[in-house]
This record gives structure tokens, sequence and C-alpha cells, in this order.
């Protein structure tokens, strides 16, 4: 599929695709960083930011805006250029990840043929980043919360990948507009429109699950620990540089949660079979309007799993490393190997 | 291991159901809370009633109570009295910076100046500011709230219960006298002054007056026991006005029988 | 990071906060495999630690071979300053060491005081200090209630707790005039007698708080995370529990049944039904189940004395300074962490010659380096937020 941005002029494309990227970039976790905030309120009995312009919808760039001008802060014994670029390193990826996803019919930078392989390998980048920050923090709380952080980020990746690995096994592409356009022609038992969600089912739940733990969120947010080692590999940051964690996190929960709309929850279409609108509305042309109505598709989908994962949030408590790399090695991988299999059979059989 | 069971999905649906209903949260400062009567805010003072006894600063666990006073002299009201001294109080001050909230002062004062109020808004940027001296004391009386009234089975204090026996007693009295006249005839003035009194509260030999002189006798044995001129002369005047009045009530009873 | 010194010898150790604390380290292994063992600061500034304690722990990875706690941080020199105060500044003092059981605190200083000077106290003002003492108890154990699953991760349960102890202390303070604080006790009673409503309100806050305890039983105690992180962790057997003086629910989890409140009766506590849950392996989780059984127990308390509260006065008349007759006199009560004592010994003055006060959580917390022991790092969160102390009650 031709993305909507692709104007006849290379450079000019290229402009306003950056920038897009970069404003949905800057404004979707803000969303859901709000929803957070209110959710996490709502459910703990409170209100939540409520001074904040309306109901505490200002909350998060005043934050934003607090962090900007605040100090900045080195320790001393740390290692200043790796210590410097850790949070770069940590956020990049999400940005460049976010170049294949696509939000809606067209609305996408590139569709990649090896999107999901590419979204995959970029995201793991990010590991690195946190790792840096852990070990140039001079900070033994830090070192602790890296080394939680590296064996279960790489100890997660697994299940993530093979997760997504069966879903590309049932699609039999690895872009992501083709798995979103396969989910569209899926039917299953050759009569019901259904979303990878339902065969996949339990793919779907080892690629969210997976998705939190890669995210460090409750209940696996070990390497954070904020009862135990204060921050992990974030004590040290503050400032600026703190906000750029912060955002690398909420921009990854919009990402992996992007992922498995697409990957299982049938991207932007509202059901498999179910055309979007493509009738022109006033001067907008139709496929303007189809692309608009499938952003905010996904947007809800995101919007839903994110709430999700808040709530997860917000019920339980975290899970011991050595019990979570346990799940992850003895549960969750041979069960996603599984999956493969008996996807690949399904294949080749039906 | 952990395998999702019930309990994972318990947890989920409370959360779920708490989101569902109103928060609890009371959004302070737009709305006040809601504090009862005897809550621990301020102390105010009612700067009328102090005599400057000194009691609630002795017994302050911190030492925060600051008082100031002098004696004033007043020249007497008839002519030929004693001048009498009063204690003007100068300076009452609390340093809220110090100060516990345990309300020691308040209940020590026996003259009822002291008075907790629930007003808590008072914090300042200057720590000198928290020591309130007493015009802002007397103004923290406007809020102080009149006390709760009391759990069923409370004993009640002790004015109250005064009143209500003092009461309880008239009523009696007047049953009794509305009874037959005759029967309570030779009583009646008895009776009368009784009823009287009971509505006073007062006791009947209060009405008998003795002018005190000193009783010779018992100064002297005071005098021989080693006792001091003052001590013997105010024992020996008590001693002569007991036993005048205990004189005078027997010639009334005789009198009245 | 960290220097490799040369230890002196393997039974010297360093002591905790003196010169080159940190820079000890225990070498093991030759070349390539060599490893060291970090040692860590858990406090005195920690999100866990509830208060200023702090713990060295020599780290092996996540392993802790060896634990020290340090404490000191919070002396305030309580029982010097009772040596100044007269016995009703004294009630108001100890409100203050342990913060979250103020009211049983004072309770033990009252009846100390009276048992010197044969007071005694009217059965009204016995009721009612049963029933504010066992609203003080589930205050506290709501508290821990909270905190506990907020070190484990879980950060719901502690508004919810947090909600709980708002409504609880709103009707305390309709009856003492203070939350935290209450100074309600006096020597020979209390110092004023309930508002009226307080008894309704009570009863409809023990309905209230039972509902809620069902609450916590779902969010923590019935949740599988929960109970793969406290299950088997902090065992601590029976044995061990009373050769270090453990003692209130820490010690009821190991299985040992000694309360105050039913071995030794104080107040009216002898003509009520007291309940006291017990565990069986003395693990974490015994200690979380057992501190939401007393709720549970001290709410069946309340509501057998809501009834039983007799007419009469609050207090006795004093002389207008109390002074408790030469003597000593060991008192012991049921505080909410385990059991707190008073030794109080007067000559006869206003003011008593020596307090010395027997906090529960001083001896809880000499278990933790036997607890330690070859725990993980996120092991020794779980223990000592199911260790309950108050740094206050352990410093004073």
């Amino acid at each position: 599929m031709e993305s909507l941005f692709a104007l006849d002029n290379l450079w000019l494309a290229l402009l306003l695709k950056l920038a897009l990227i970069v404003v949905f970039f800057l404004t979707a976790p803000l969303v859901v960083g709000y929803i957070e905030h209110k959710g996490l309120a709502h459910m703990q009995a409170r209100l939540g930011p409520m001074e904040a312009a309306f109901h505490g919808i200002g909350q998060l760039p005043a934050d934003g805006i607090k962090f900007i001008q605040k100090e900045d802060i080195i320790p001393e014994n740390a290692d200043k250029w790796v210590f410097s670029m850790a949070p770069g390193v940590a956020l990049v990826p999400a940005l460049v990840v976010l170049a294949v996803i696509p939000m809606g019919p067209g609305v996408f930078a590139e569709d990649l043929d090896v999107g999901i392989f590419f979204a995959l390998a970029v995201s793991s980048v990010s590991v690195i980043g946190i790792l840096m920050a852990a070990w140039s923090s001079a900070n033994k709380y830090s070192l602790m919360g890296g080394i939680r952080a590296a064996a279960q980020l790489i100890a997660y990746e697994l299940p993530l990948v093979l997760a997504a690995a069966a879903v590309v096994l049932q699609a039999g592409t690895l872009s992501l507009v083709g798995i979103v356009e396969a989910q569209n022609e899926f039917r299953l038992f050759g009569v019901i429109p259904a979303a990878y969600a339902i065969p996949q089912l339990v793919g779907l739940i080892l690629f969210f699950v997976a998705a939190l733990a890669e995210l460090s969120r409750p209940p696996f947010d070990m390497p954070i620990a904020d009862s135990e080692i204060i921050f992990g590999h974030m004590t040290e940051y503050t400032g600026l540089r703190y906000a750029f964690f912060m955002l690398a996190e909420y921009a990854g929960i919009v990402v992996l949660s992007a992922l498995a709309a697409v990957l299982f929850l049938g991207g932007w279409y509202l059901w498999p079979g179910v055309p979007l609108p493509s009738f022109a509305v006033g001067p907008i042309p139709g496929d303007v309007v189809a692309a608009l109505v499938g952003f905010g598709v996904m947007f809800a989908k995101i919007a839903t799993l994110a709430f999700v994962m808040i709530w997860f949030r917000a019920t339980f408590p975290r899970l011991r490393e050595d019990q979570l790399q346990r799940i992850s090695w003895l549960i969750f991988i041979p069960l996603a190997i599984l999956n493969i299999v008996v996807t690949a059979i399904f294949k080749v059989v039906a | 291991m952990t395998v999702p069971q019930v309990g994972l999905f318990k947890g989920l649906a409370l959360t779920l159901k708490t989101m569902l209903k109103p928060a609890t949260t009371a959004q302070y400062p737009h709305v006040k809370p809601d504090l009862p009567p005897r809550t621990r805010g301020v102390i105010a003072l009612m700067e009328e009633n102090c005599t400057v006894c000194m009691l609630c600063s002795r017994e302050c666990p911190d030492w925060c109570i600051y008082i100031d006073s002098h004696k004033e002299v007043v020249p007497p009201k008839d002519e030929g009295a004693r001048a009498r001294t009063r204690n003007v109080l100068d300076r009452f001050a609390i340093d809220f910076a110090l100060c516990m909230y345990c309300g020691i002062c308040i209940e020590v004062c026996p003259f009822d100046a002291l008075f907790w109020s629930p007003e808590f808004e008072y914090a300042t940027y200057n720590l000198l500011e928290l020591t309130h001296e007493k015009e802002r004391l007397r103004a923290w009386m406007e809020t102080v709230p009149p006390p709760p009234p009391l759990e069923s089975g409370a004993e009640l204090p002790k004015e109250v219960s005064d009143g209500l026996a003092a009461a309880r007693k008239a009523a009696e009295a007047r049953a009794a006298a509305a009874a037959p006249a005759a029967k309570a005839a030779g009583a009646e003035p008895k009776a009368a002054a009784g009823a009287a009194a009971a509505k006073t509260g007062k006791k009947v030999e209060d009405d008998i007056h003795v002018e005190a002189q000193i009783d010779q006798e018992v100064f002297d044995q005071l005098i021989a026991e080693g006792k001091s001129e003052r001590v013997a002369r105010a024992k020996a005047k008590a001693a002569y006005v007991r036993k005048e009045k205990a004189r005078i009530r027997a010639e009334r009873e005789t009198a009245n029988t | 990071m960290s220097e490799t010194l040369a230890r002196p010898g393997p039974d010297t150790r360093m002591l905790p906060g003196g010169p080159g604390e940190g820079m000890l380290v225990e070498v093991r292994g030759e070349g390539d495999l060599r490893t060291q063992d970090m040692n860590l600061n858990i406090g005195p500034q920690h999100p866990a630690t509830h208060g200023v304690l702090r713990v060295v722990i020599d780290l092996d990875g996540e392993k802790i071979v060896r634990a020290t706690p340090v404490i000191g941080y919070m002396h305030r020199g309580f029982e010097k300053l009772a040596e100044a105060r007269d016995y009703r500044q004294i009630i108001a003092l100890v409100n203050r060491h342990d913060w979250l059981s103020a009211f049983c605190n004072e309770l033990g200083v009252a009846i100390a005081v009276e048992k010197m000077m044969k007071l005694e106290v009217p059965e009204r003002a016995q009721w009612i200090r049963v029933l504010m003492a066992e609203w003080n108890r589930i205050l506290n154990h709501l508290m821990f209630i909270g905190s506990f699953g907020l070190e484990l991760g879980a950060i719901t349960p502690v508004f919810f707790a947090f909600r709980e102890r708002e409504d609880i202390q709103n009707l305390l303070e309709s009856a003492t005039g203070g939350r935290l604080h209450f100074t309600y006790n006096r020597v020979g009673g209390l110092k004023e007698d309930l508002p009226r409503g307080f008894l309704k309100a009570s009863q409809a806050m023990v309905a209230n708080v039972r509902t809620r305890t069902r609450e916590y039983r779902d969010l923590l105690e019935g949740n599988e995370i929960f109970m793969a992180r406290t299950k088997g962790v902090g065992a601590l057997p029976p044995d061990v529990a009373l050769d270090y003086g453990v003692s209130g629910p820490t010690l009821h989890a190991s299985g040992v049944p000694e309360d105050c409140r039913v071995s030794e009766p104080y107040c009216r506590y002898d003509q009520v039904d007291v309940h006291v849950p017990l565990g069986t392996r003395g693990d974490s989780f015994d200690r979380f189940a057992c501190l939401l059984g007393r709720v549970v127990a001290s709410l069946d308390i309340i509501e057998q004395v809501l009834d039983r509260i007799p007419p009469g006065p609050v207090n006795t008349k004093l002389p207008k300074t109390v002074k408790a007759p030469e003597g000593e006199v060991y008192v012991r009560t049921e505080n909410p962490l385990g059991q707190g004592g008073y030794y109080l010994v007067s000559d006869g003055k206003k003011t008593p010659w020596r307090l010395k006060m027997r906090t529960p959580s001083f001896s809880n917390i000499q278990m933790i380096p036997y607890l330690l022991e070859g725990a993980l790092v996120p092991d020794m969160i779980a223990i000592l937020g199911s260790v309950f102390f108050v740094v206050g009650d352990v410093d004073r």
C-alpha cells in the first residue's frame, strides 16, 4: 500500500513524514500518560490531577515544562558521555519504530517488506540505553536495577518475537500493512470474519505479557522497583534526561500496544470484513475520510490496551526476579514455540 | 511458580469496581474539612477570665506559654476597707512552633480562660509569626464551638448535676407544700426555709453572720504547740466563728420547736 | 566502584558506620573467576525501611550474605525527658514514640501509675479504654497492611487502607480531639467522656471496616503474585522467635499464642472474648494473614464492648499534684506491634525517678539479621515489611 504522505518531491515527503511522526511521538504518550494518571487514581478511589487546566489535562505538559527548566546534574563519579547519551539511546528506537507502524489505511511513513522484523529489532536497541544508564550512574542501586533489567529484557524478547512469528506465519507476510490486510481477509472456519486474536489467543496473551515485561511495567517492574532500588537505572537522572526516560516508557507503551493491535486486533479495521467508510465528506476526499476513521480506530485500540496495562499496574504486586525468569524460560517460551508449531500445522493442513 | 488463577482476576475486578465508584477525595482548599468540635486546632484565650495564676505556663510540657503580669492596687469600694491588689495580664503568648497540642493548659485552667478551636489554617512563612500574642489568641475565641453533648450514660458536669438536684428538691418541696396544709403547719417555716435554701443552693447556716473574734483558749493552745502567731490567730478566729454559729443554730432550733 | 582491602581475618567484622565501612569486601575465587561482595546501605533514607532504619548488607549478586541493622537515627531521649515531666505530661509524651499505637502507649503509663497509687479506675473508663485501644489497634494494622502491599509493588491497597484510617481517625477525633496523638488517657481514667453519637458511629464503622477487610483479602491475601512473594520467605521458627524476644503478630505467625490481653488481662480484657489468630509457618505470608486476622478480631471485640459500657464517671478525683508513692512497677500491655512494657521507678516526687520503656519494635528488629541471611534483595523488602516495626518505637 502506498503511504498517504508520499508526495512527489522526495525531500518534502521525508520532511512531512518526519514532522508527523515527531508530533505523534510527542502527543500520544501524553494521552496515555493522562489515562494513567486518571485511571490509576480512580482505581485507587482518588481523583488524580484536577488543578492543571480542566480536570488535569494540563498536568503532563506542565510536568514537561517543569523538567525542561530543571538543573542539569551529572554525578561526579559518573561516566559523563555514557550518562548523557543513555536517555537518547533509550528514546530514539521508539521514534524510529513509529515509522513502520500503520495507523490507518495509508497512514504510515513507509511500508517496509520486513516491517515486523524491523520493528522488533529496533525496539530491542533501547535495552542498551537502560544498561548504559545503569552502569554509568556510579550508583549501586542503579547497577542492581541495570543487572535486573539486562536479565529480564533479554528473557522476554523471546516470547515477544516468537508470538509475533506465529502471526507472521499465519499471515504469510512480514509487512505490517500486509498483516492487517491478511486479517481483513481471514475467515475463521472459512465463514466467520475474525481478527487473529481468536485463533492466536495464546499468542496475544504471550505478546501482551512479554510487552509488559519489555516495558518494565508492573507486575514485571523489578528493574525499577521503586520501593527497593529507588528507581533502578533512572535513580541519578533528573530534569530533561529523566523526562526522556519517562517519555521512552510511555512511547514504548504506545508502540507495543500499536504492534499488538496491528498483529492481533485487526489494525485499523473496526472488524475484519467491515470496510472503512470511504465516501467523501464535504471537501475531504474519500480516502482521507477512511484514513481518519482508521486512525481513530487504531488510537482507540491503543488506548484500550494501554488501559489494560494501567489496570495491571494498579492491581498486581511485582514478581521477584527469579520468578520472572522462571516464568519466561519455563512457561512462556515453550508455549510460544508450541504456538508456532500448532499454527504451522494448521497452515499446512487447512 | 505463579499460575494465573482466580485470585488475580478477583483483584482486577475489585480495581475496576472501585474505578466506577465515585472517589473519596475531598478537594481541599476548595472544600473545607468538616471537623468535630473537640478538634485540637488552635488555642484561644478569653482574656477577661484570666487571673494570671500561671498554672497553664507551669503545666505546659514544652514551656511554650509566655506570661507577663504586674500587680495593681485597686482603691477600696467602701470607706475604711482594705485596698485590694489585682493581677493584670501584660503578655500572654503561646509559641505554636513549640506547642505539641496536648491540651494540658486548657485542662488545668481553673477559670475557663483557655479553649480549643478547630481552626488549623494559620501556617506562616516566618517562624516568629507562629508565636501568637494575646490579641490574636483573643480573636481565636470567635471560632470556638460549643462542647458537644455527651454520650448516654456519661456523668454530667458538676454544675449541671447540682442544678438538676436543686430543681428536683424544689419540685419535691412544692409538692410537699401542696399536700394538706394542717399536717405541714409546724414544719412550714422550716420547709419554706429549706425550699428557699434549696433554690439558692446555699446552706441555712450561711444566713447567720458572726463577727470574727479570737477564741483565746484555742489561741493559747496553738501557740503552746509551737505554731506561728499568724496561723494561731487564724485558727482561733475560725474556731470562735464555728462555736458561735453552732450556738446560734441551737438557739434557733429551740426557738422553732 | 569500591576498592578491595584485605580483611584482617575471617572473624573480625567492621563496625557499620565506622571508618572505611563501605570499603571492605570479601574477595573470593582466583584469576578470572574473582568475585567480590558488594556492601550496600539500605537506608537510613529508603522507601522500604518504615522510617530511618539502616541495614548494612553484604551482597553476593542479589543474595544477602550478611545483614546488620544500625539503629539510633531517631533517638529523641524519651526516657530522659520523662524524668523531668509529671505524670500527665508523660502521657502526652508517650503518644509519640510509637505514633501508630498512641492510645495503647498512654494506657501502659496510666496503668503503671494507677497500680503504684492503688487507684480504682471507674468501670466506664475501663470499658471505654478497651474500645479505644482496639480502634487504635485497627488503625495500626491498617497502616501496615497498606504499606506491606506498597513495598511489594501493589500500589492500590495503601490508598484503600488510608481511606479506612481517615474514617476511623475522624471518629476518634470527635472523642479525643486528635487524629494521631490522642492524649485521652489520664491517671485514674480518661480525660472526658465520649460525645453523643460515638457508639452509633462506632457500630457503623465496624460494619464498614469489615466489608473492606474482604477487599484486602481479594487484593492481597488471595493474590497469587503476593503469595509467591511472601510464602516461604523469612520463615521464623518459634524457638528462635522466643529467643529474640519477639512479640505480637510476628510471634503469633510462628505459632506461639502469647498475648498479654489473654495471659495477663488489663482493663476489662478478661471479660471479653479475645481471639488470637495463629500462623503455622512463620513466614511473611503468615505474618500478613495474622495482621488481617487481628483486624477482624479487634472488630469483634469492639462489637462486644459497644453494648457493655456502663453509665458512670470516667475519671476519679485526683489530688492536686499526682505523686506516685515510692516503689517500682512493671506493666505489660499488648500494643498493636507486640508486647510493650513500662518500668516505672518512683521516689515519691511528682516526676518519676526512671521510666524505662520496653518497646516491641526494638525486640522485633533483632531478628532481622537472622531472617535476612541467605535471602534475596526483593525478599529483604518482603521481610522488612512483614516485621512490623516503627522506627520511633525502636529508638525512642
